[in-house]
């Protein structure tokens, strides 16, 4: 599904120029689970942000599906986060003003959804998530695992290809955030593919494939089940 | 995304912070409200000019003495102080000249009228009987003095319904008599109720006699002789209005024996040209006002645009997060924009009622004449409309050319 070839990433910082990203050749297969480790600076937050459309890189290919995602304009990438991408953030991103289940409309006010349907979908996703009985309450009357599960049943909105996670269980205790990686653990199952961004050995030790980075390299590409069924490249 | 979630969207992010919001629009409120009162007032002043010179008599010269000061005329001198140089001969020889539909030479003054015990300060005027043709009045009863009892200086006159009332309540005037200081007249007639002029003075409160009784009896100490304080010349027509003018003009130096080049002792002055001078510089003046009104609407765009830089760099996380889940750049563009349009046509709806009801009040409480222009509305929703866009144009741009990645990261 993602295929990325050479990919670079340079950042002009003044004078100097930072690779963060020094010729990374990748794939990633539908329905994989995989897991980006590395320390920070090692550019696994560059390849996430070219991943899910946000940047694009200096050098290289990045196609999704057979699309060069890497050459799309603004407006295209606008439409390839709302519709191919889930994003779920360390700090979750919920617009406080919002309830959860205007935050989960969010994605499809922009994909031209009718406020029917969109209302409709967003309760099943929270039902989903596990929230059905909190779709009114703010950001700030949920309690942190309950917000990042509000921001996966967003991410989930408008069924995304990809679901890329930064440090998804990062401001969460162990036990909510083994709560959220067993929720993620169970979309894969539904066959979701799934990329985690993370530095924490434990959460990656979940994933099983494991990807390593280290000065914008990848270091190791570890696969517990090398021969996924229905793997498309 | 749909037009309605846009609107939604800037309608829920005023909503979220009314205090702010509604301090936001105040300054257009104030703007549009001030724009809509002065040009209220300039209209109703314009239209008090039109009522004020057109309810002196149609198609009207009013010549005077002295000298006309300063070039294009200006308004009515009454010559307190000048030399008494237009008299009884210039009237009748205006009177001759083509086009003069009438002409009534005029001297007045103050009168202390006493009738049955009751006593009532007034004003009398010394008159022709054409007096009521040239200054277009109507009798309610009785009839007017003819010109052989003016010539025989019979004392009879004609009065105003104000004077009527004061002395005779409900009873018919005609017929009974009155007494100008301590000579007695006898009145004859009634004139029709003008009601109140355009320069604020009661048009019935007058007592109109025959030129030579008043002149000589009542006011004689000043005016002397043959004197005249005003010819009030009537021209048939519009059209032949200019042409009167110049034909008086130039009869009156032959026979004042003014030489060519030296200034007139009497001026002329047209009544229409009077209404179009001050009407124009009544119209200056509003605009001059409304201009320094609308200084404050632009005053009031500025805060609007100050708010929204706040705004989105308050909201830079919540542009990052609509991007990453898929706005694109002109959705942000036209949320924000939206915005400020919206306080601003807000403001601006509160400004109208504002403006309208202040003027009302002011009709109200200050009697001045007001006049709300048909076009107010439209208008100054259109320019606060206007305004919201053009100062919500530059914030609402910032906003659309935040980096999500940036703007995710931003605290």
């Amino acid at each position: 599904m993602i295929d990325i070839r050479d990919l670079e990433k340079v950042y002009i910082m003044g004078e100097e120029k930072v690779a963060a990203l020094a010729g990374v050749t990748l794939s990633i297969g539908r329905g994989e689970h995989a897991a980006v480790i590395g320390p920070s600076g090692s550019g696994k937050s560059s390849l996430m942000n070219i991943l899910g459309g946000l940047d694009r890189p200096t050098e290289g290919v990045y196609s999704f599906e057979g699309e060069d995602v890497g050459h799309f304009d603004d407006d295209s990438l606008a439409d390839f986060r709302n519709r191919r991408i889930g994003f779920v953030f360390q700090s979750f991103q919920l617009l406080p003003r919002l309830t959860a289940l205007q935050n989960v409309e969010l994605p499809m006010v922009y994909a031209g959804l009718s406020p029917r349907e969109r209302r409709d979908r967003a309760a099943a996703m929270l039902d989903r998530v596990g929230l059905g009985s909190r779709m009114t309450h703010r950001p700030t009357q949920l309690s942190g695992g309950q917000q990042q599960r509000v921001a996966i049943a967003r991410a989930l909105a408008n069924d995304p290809d990809l679901l890329l996670a930064d440090e998804p269980t990062g401001a969460l205790d162990t036990h909510t955030g083994q709560e959220v990686l067993a929720l993620f653990r169970a979309l894969n199952a539904e066959g979701l593919t799934l990329i985690i961004v993370t530095h924490d050995r434990e959460v990656a030790a979940q994933a099983p494939r494991r990807i390593t980075f280290r000065d914008g390299k990848v270091v190791s590409d570890e696969n517990d089940r090398p021969t996924l069924p229905g793997v498309s490249r | 995304m749909r037009r309605l979630d846009l609107v939604r969207f800037a309608g829920g992010a005023i909503a979220a912070h009314p205090m702010r919001s509604a301090l936001t629009s105040l300054g257009v409120v104030i703007g549009v409200a001030a724009v809509i009162m002065m040009t209220s007032i300039g209209l109703g002043a314009q239209q008090r000019v039109t009522t004020a010179i057109g309810g002196l008599g149609s198609n009207l010269l009013i010549v005077s003495p002295g000298a006309a000061r300063g070039a294009g005329g200006g308004f009515v001198s009454q010559g307190a102080g000048t030399t008494m140089s237009i008299n009884d001969g210039d009237a009748d020889a205006i009177g001759k000249v083509d086009g003069v539909a009438a002409v009534a030479p005029d001297v007045r003054g103050a009168a202390q009228l006493v009738a049955d015990g009751t006593n009532w300060n007034s004003r009398i005027e010394g008159v022709t009987p054409d007096y009521l043709v040239a200054r277009d009045l109507t009798l309610s009863s009785g009839r007017m003095f003819d010109d052989r009892e003016a010539r025989q200086g019979r004392k009879v006159v004609v009065i105003g319904q104000t004077v009527a009332t004061q002395l005779f309540g409900t009873d018919d005037p005609v017929g009974k008599r009155l007494r100008v200081g301590s000579v007695p007249f006898e009145i004859v007639g009634v004139l029709a109720s003008k009601g109140q002029s355009g320069f604020g003075q009661d048009q019935d409160d007058i007592v109109l006699g025959p030129l030579q009784a008043v002149r000589s009896r009542v006011v004689g100490r000043r005016v002397k002789g043959d004197n005249v304080q005003t010819i009030y010349v009537k021209a048939a027509s519009a059209e032949v209005l200019d042409q009167v003018q110049e034909d008086v003009t130039n009869l009156l130096r032959d026979r004042h024996k003014i030489r060519p080049g030296a200034d007139d002792d009497f001026q002329v002055q047209n009544m229409a040209s009077i209404m179009q001078a001050m009407q124009s510089s009544v119209a200056t003046f509003t605009v001059l006002l409304a201009a320094v009104a609308g200084v404050s609407l632009l005053v009031g765009g500025v805060g609007i645009m100050n708010i929204m830089l706040v705004a989105v760099t308050e909201r830079t996380r919540e542009i990052g997060l609509r991007m990453a889940v898929g706005a694109r750049r002109a959705d942000v563009l036209y949320q924000f924009a939206l915005e400020a349009i919206t306080l601003s046509l807000a403001g601006g709806l509160l400004g109208l009622l504002l403006g309208v009801g202040g003027a009302l009040l002011m009709a109200r409480l200050g009697q001045w004449p007001i006049a709300i222009a048909p076009w107010a509305a439209p208008v100054s929703l259109g320019f606060s409309m206007l305004v919201g866009l053009i100062f919500g144009a530059y914030p609402a741009w910032q906003a659309s050319r935040l980096d999500p990645i940036e703007a995710l990261r931003r605290e």
